[in-house]
């Protein structure tokens, strides 16, 4: 990992868990894999505060344990998920997405998980059906079976998957035994090797329960012992990220062809949508018969349409879609037709355009051309890019070496006489698309760092005004619930004299864009 | 090769290839980092915005302040206070969400020794009042009974025996707690607390070596 995933980790890590999980966390993360012992002695944290921050990241599937070097009898010893850490900048989005899919519901039961890391269905199904019944009127209450369906809805869409159990660490150490390396690394399994990942535990909540009054649940709850007891779950971030990429490719279709092509790729993707694992190249090959059948009614396509459609996708240079092959002979060679996606190249093609638009924004639309010209050309002299990007020459070095200084070209040198002397050597600018993008990555972890800490010292800054914003109006909301005169309401309200409310606007102005 | 005095010759190819006239001065090596916040040469991009990007935002907001609540956001020991102060009552946040078990059989036996530890010494002050509350009653049978013996002898002196039956309490406490450390001692330190080496054993050995030299 790089320094600038290290210096957002720790950012990330402080915010959401507080200071000792932020050092216990970045020592793990520069030292890579470390047992208790050293880890305490090394962050001079007391036993007890590390083994806290532990669990919490342990909860939060952002470390994971083994057995060490020395064998299941060794410590266990600890390492930290750099990217599960990442995925923390993502939970609104995840967020969002699951109530844009399955409604409120869907939203808090992703929310009420992502904050504790993993939770037993039964805990989730009774604290999401708990908030809703706060949000309602009164004498309404949320329905168990509500939530429960719109949970297993998420678990049938894998949206949700089960933790991936823990082979108890003491069995084997007590056994003493060299079990087989695949057990040496209890956490690090994928949970897509479980093969109960999806299947749901039968849960008892009876909904009578539920209608019952409140302060009579919150006793039962404390005593009752669901069925469910030690089956967590937890949210799949892998199939957030497809359902993310699928909406990229979707949306990138509507924009270069239009929006019934966009429909008919949408309704490919979601027909394979489970069947495919993350990270495949393709999607499983469907055929147009399948297609035609799945396309909803409403899109009025008529067959001979959607055929034209696939024939106008395969062609397409962005390559979102390929032909799988035209198997089967005599009358039904059209009806065999396969297709399936090129994910990687839709990707890879996706990335390339952002790639583009990043140079164009921050460059002008001529070095964006010098780039482009790169890409597609691969490998240009100097004087060849002059020439093609039909810039003026010394404008075109301009640009070119601005490129090359920023990392986005690089140069490859090849000597034509092994003395390297640069009159005989040829100079070829090329663009990495992959180690480029990498960089731009890499540029917006810093910039997000640098948004985090730049909103840290601006709330430092005006921590007095705010806290005196606070006051006001919480004593605003007093006097409102008291039944004040507005006289007195506004005399409140002056407390915060104008050029302070000034600053505190300014403020919100700019932390609230992060 | 041969004009060493001319700038142009340091390079061994032609520059103005680079993109430098005949008469134009190449510029000088940088020796300063470059600035901080470089004048940019574009205007940014404009944010996205928009219903959907708003909600995120505050979603975001929302996530951040209620993480501070939760459980799993640790607090460092708190530090000594130099005063107490009127406002510290208001401004410890609420502590109702701060406990919080995790689910051992999913982490590593020992993080959670920890926990071990606090109900050891939880039960342990059980067992003491137990003891304790037994020994009493047993106290008191046997006061009875040594009441009966010496009603029979003497019917006198009834305050006395009260006042022995106090102490006697009291004795037994004590007694109590002495043995009690002394098992948590040997607990803690597994040294047999009787056994003490001076260091002696060392000069015999010496004391051995010069003999067998004597030899």
């Amino acid at each position: 990992m790089t320094a600038q995933e290290v210096r957002l980790c720790s950012l990330l890590l402080k915010e959401h868990f507080g200071e000792v999980v932020e050092k216990v966390g970045v020592h793990l993360l520069r030292s890579g894999t470390l047992n208790l012992r050293a880890l305490a002695h090394e962050t001079m944290t007391s036993l007890d505060l590390v083994k806290k921050c532990l669990c919490v990241l342990v909860q939060h599937g952002m470390s994971k344990f083994g057995p060490g070097r020395r064998g299941p009898t060794g410590p266990v010893e600890y390492q930290i998920i750099c990217e599960r850490i990442l995925y923390m900048l993502r939970y609104p989005r995840y967020i969002y997405t699951a109530k844009s899919l399955y409604g409120d519901t869907g939203e808090l039961v992703i929310e009420e998980i992502l904050q504790r890391g993993q939770m037993t269905m039964s805990s989730v199904v009774r604290t999401v059906a708990d908030r809703l019944t706060q949000n309602m009127e009164d004498g309404q209450s949320m329905d168990y079976s509500e939530v429960i369906n719109a949970f297993s809805r998420l678990v049938e869409t894998h949206f949700l998957q089960r933790c991936p159990p823990v082979d108890s660490l003491e069995e084997t150490s007590s056994s003493g035994t060299s079990d087989a390396p695949a057990s040496k690394t209890p956490q690090s399994a994928q949970p897509e090797s479980n093969p109960d990942c999806y299947k749901l535990p039968q849960i008892h909540l009876s909904d009578t329960e539920a209608n019952d009054k409140r302060a009579k649940r919150a006793k039962l709850e404390s005593t009752e012992v669901c069925d469910d007891e030690g089956i967590y779950w937890q949210v799949n971030f892998e199939r957030f990220h497809l359902h993310f990429k699928h909406q990229a490719i979707i949306a990138a279709v509507a924009s270069k062809l239009d929006q019934t092509s966009s429909e008919i790729v949408r309704t490919m993707l979601r027909m394979s949508e489970v069947t495919t694992p993350a990270t495949a190249a393709y999607t499983q090959a469907v055929s147009a018969n399948e297609i035609f059948r799945a396309l909803p009614t409403s899109y009025n396509i008529a067959r001979p349409i959607l055929d034209q459609y696939l024939t106008l996708l395969v062609d397409d240079p962005m390559e979102f879609v390929g032909k799988a092959g035209d198997s089967g002979g005599g009358m039904f060679v059209v009806s065999i037709l396969n297709k399936y996606f090129n994910l990687h190249r839709a990707l890879a093609n996706l990335a390339r355009a952002t790639l583009e638009s990043v140079v164009q924004e921050r460059f002008g639309s001529r070095s964006a051309r010098i780039f482009r010209l790169l890409l597609r050309k691969k490998h240009l002299e100097q004087k060849q890019v002059e020439d093609f990007a039909m810039i003026p020459a010394k404008e075109a070095k301009d640009m070119l070496y601005t490129l090359l200084s920023e990392n986005l070209v690089q140069l490859q040198e090849i000597p034509k006489t092994p003395d390297h002397a640069p009159s005989r050597t040829f100079y070829l600018y090329t663009v990495n698309q992959l180690p480029t993008a990498r960089l731009l990555l890499q540029n917006c972890y810093k910039t997000v760092s640098n948004l985090i800490e730049r909103r840290l010292f601006e709330t430092k800054e005006n921590k007095r005004l705010l806290e005196k914003s606070q006051r006001i109006e919480a004593i605003l909301a007093s006097l409102q619930a008291s039944g004040a005169e507005n006289t007195q309401l506004a005399e409140v309200e002056d407390m915060i004299t104008a050029p302070e409310r000034q600053q505190l606007e300014a403020l919100r102005h700019h932390i609230n864009k992060y | 090769m041969s004009g060493r005095g001319r700038g142009r010759s340091l390079f061994t190819f032609n520059v103005d290839s680079l993109g430098f006239g005949r008469g134009d001065a190449l510029p000088s090596s940088a020796q300063a980092p470059s600035p901080l916040y470089p004048p940019m040469q574009f205007r940014p991009v404009p944010l996205q915005t928009g219903e959907e990007v708003d909600y995120m935002l505050a979603l975001k907001q929302e996530l951040r302040a209620s993480s501070k609540n939760l459980p799993f956001h640790i607090q460092p020991r708190a530090l000594k206070k130099d005063v107490a102060r009127y406002s510290d009552k208001y401004q410890t946040g609420e502590n109702k969400h701060r406990e919080w078990t995790p689910d051992w059989s999913r982490l590593p036996k020992e993080l959670c020794i920890k926990d071990q530890k606090l109900r050891k010494t939880k039960t342990k002050p059980v067992v003491k009042n137990k003891m304790k509350s037994a020994a009493p009653k047993e106290l008191l049978q046997k006061l009875e009974n040594l009441e009966k013996k010496e009603e029979e002898n003497q019917s006198e002196e009834e305050e006395g025996d009260e006042e022995k039956k106090k102490k006697s309490g009291e004795e037994e406490e004590p007694d109590d707690a002495e043995e009690y450390d002394e098992e948590e001692f040997e607990e803690e330190t597994d040294y047999i607390s009787s056994y003490f080496d001076n260091g002696e054993g060392f000069g015999g050995d010496s004391d051995d070596n010069i003999d067998e030299a004597t030899y």
